[in-house]
């Protein structure tokens, strides 16, 4: 069965037998849409709950999405010749001053392993850079910071989106060690996620999907 | 070279030629919503605690940070020291970005006290290292600047480089800036540690500065993490480095130091360690 091979190889972490997998499953004439949600989806959400379950480690969880991402550039010119949509686009990055991005990059990693469209804007981010971005047609601004000498810093993105007239159109969450839900709260975000795969059930929450 | 940290009469010398100086890293309140919540309602009787469990697990400085999100951090920063300050006679580590809360906790301080930290970033040498000649601080110098984390050793020593040339302009002398290394993931890059460690040794022979790493971070993601952490200060110790923002109360760690001062001779005639040794075989 093609499609439990692709899931195999996401699980496996392997990026080389995932695109094999998923060429071979576009060769069998399986639509796009099934190898994206039954075999891609469904592997990056089983590999999110192995990590919850702390069975798997980061670097499992970094080549797990490797392997994901491979086998989702080779699908995707056919996801858009079928006109599938993604389930929504997510502006990701790290706050200005703050250069931590291990937990900012699994986030994306499974937002991507979710559907999402997701645009990575790095560590060390202006807040005009996440309101530009979000005028792009994203649905999501995640922010995250891991310093207590840092967080503060997520305010000044909720004031640029306030200030730019966007804040009704599109939701902020925030993550990292120090940030609680108090404090989404408090600064007036739409959200706060523990750890990744938190981070895609709440995003799937504010968005709808 | 020889970075001298005090408070009061007690005197802290971080150097290459003294055994390894060890940063209490537990008065913070990330990740812990207990010591967080209750240093946001001005009880500091949680932080006291853990000032003493880590004099006695053998602390030389003690970091305090008190950035609890949307609290008032130079009014909980300045009840924090004073707090520290009625149950231990250590130098304290003032670790905030906030120019604001610095100068509280600076100014309320009987000693020279160490600043944790600043960057290579042109607006945080900006912030900070007036600060730290104001008040006759040292200070921690984080070598990353404006274009982010510097990938080979050549580039972390540059960085490093500039940062004391910076502080040199503000009157800042080279011992008064402790140079922290960069501890990477190693779950996220596997050269991670392999570049720091080369790192350590290459500043430490061009610049001869002391060194601090903030360890414990080097194993985030793995699983047996002590294992990894107590192997990477050993290390790092070899390559250089002479001070460690880590957790004392951790009794692998706190051996672990200890056996490294004694392999890297000093420790006379293994007296520490015996002592070290006795402590534990009693309780």
């Amino acid at each position: 069965m093609t499609l439990k091979s692709v899931y195999d190889a996401v699980l496996a972490g392997d990026a080389d037998g995932a695109k094999e997998e998923v060429q071979a499953a576009i060769n069998a004439g399986l639509s796009p849409e099934k190898i994206l949600n039954e075999g891609l989806i469904l592997a990056m959400s089983e590999v999110g709950q192995l990590f919850e379950a702390g069975e798997y480690f980061v670097p499992e969880m970094l080549i797990a999405a490797r392997a994901m991402q491979a086998g989702l550039g080779l699908l995707k010119p056919h996801l858009a010749a079928e006109d599938v949509k993604s389930s929504g686009k997510v502006v990701i990055g790290t706050v200005k001053g703050d250069l931590h991005d291990i937990g900012k990059n699994l986030v994306g990693m499974m937002l991507e392993g979710a559907g999402f469209e997701v645009v990575d804007l790095g560590t060390d981010v202006d807040p005009a850079k996440f309101i530009e971005e979000a005028k792009n047609g994203a649905q999501v601004i995640g922010i995250s910071a891991l310093l207590t000498t840092t967080m503060n810093n997520m305010k000044q993105v909720i004031a640029a989106a306030e200030e730019a007239g966007i804040r009704e159109d599109v939701k902020i969450v925030i993550g990292g060690a120090p940030v609680t839900d108090e404090y989404a709260q408090q600064i007036g975000a739409d959200g706060f996620a523990p750890d990744a795969s938190s981070a895609v059930r709440l995003v799937q929450r504010l968005v709808g999907a | 070279m020889e970075t001298k940290i005090s408070y009061k009469d007690t005197e802290v010398v971080i150097s290459p030629g003294s055994p390894f100086k060890i940063i209490g890293e537990r008065i913070n309140p990330t990740r812990r919503k207990k010591l967080a919540a209750s240093m946001a309602e001005g009880d500091f009787s949680l932080v006291q605690q853990d000032a003493i469990m880590q004099v006695e697990a053998g602390a030389h400085i003690l970091d305090v940070n008190a950035g609890i999100p949307g609290a008032n951090e130079p009014a909980i920063m300045k009840g924090a020291l004073q707090a520290v300050l009625e149950v231990v006679q250590v130098p304290l580590c003032f670790d905030s970005a906030d120019p604001a809360a610095l100068k509280v906790a600076l100014e309320n301080y009987e000693g020279k006290a160490l600043i944790n930290s600043t960057t290579a970033e042109e607006v945080m040498m900006g912030k900070i290292l007036p600060l730290v000649k104001e008040y006759g601080a040292a200070v921690i110098g984080v070598i990353t600047d404006d274009s982010g984390i510097p990938a080979t050793p050549q580039d972390r020593l540059a960085t490093a480089r500039k940062l004391i040339e910076r502080a040199a302009d503000y009157g800042i002398p080279a011992e008064d800036v402790v140079i922290d290394a960069l501890a990477l993931t190693v779950g996220a890059d596997h050269n991670a540690a392999r570049v720091t460690l080369d790192s350590l040794r290459l500043i430490r022979k061009e610049l001869g500065v002391n060194l601090n790493l903030g360890a414990s971070n080097v194993s985030f993601g793995l699983p047996d993490r002590a294992v990894i952490n107590t192997a990477y200060l050993s290390l790092a110790i070899a390559n250089g480095l002479t001070t460690a923002i880590t957790d004392p109360t951790k009794e692998d760690i706190q051996t672990t130091l200890l056996a490294c001062d004694l392999l890297m001779g000093r420790d006379e005639y293994a007296m520490r360690w015996i002592k070290a040794f006795r402590k534990r075989s009693a309780e």
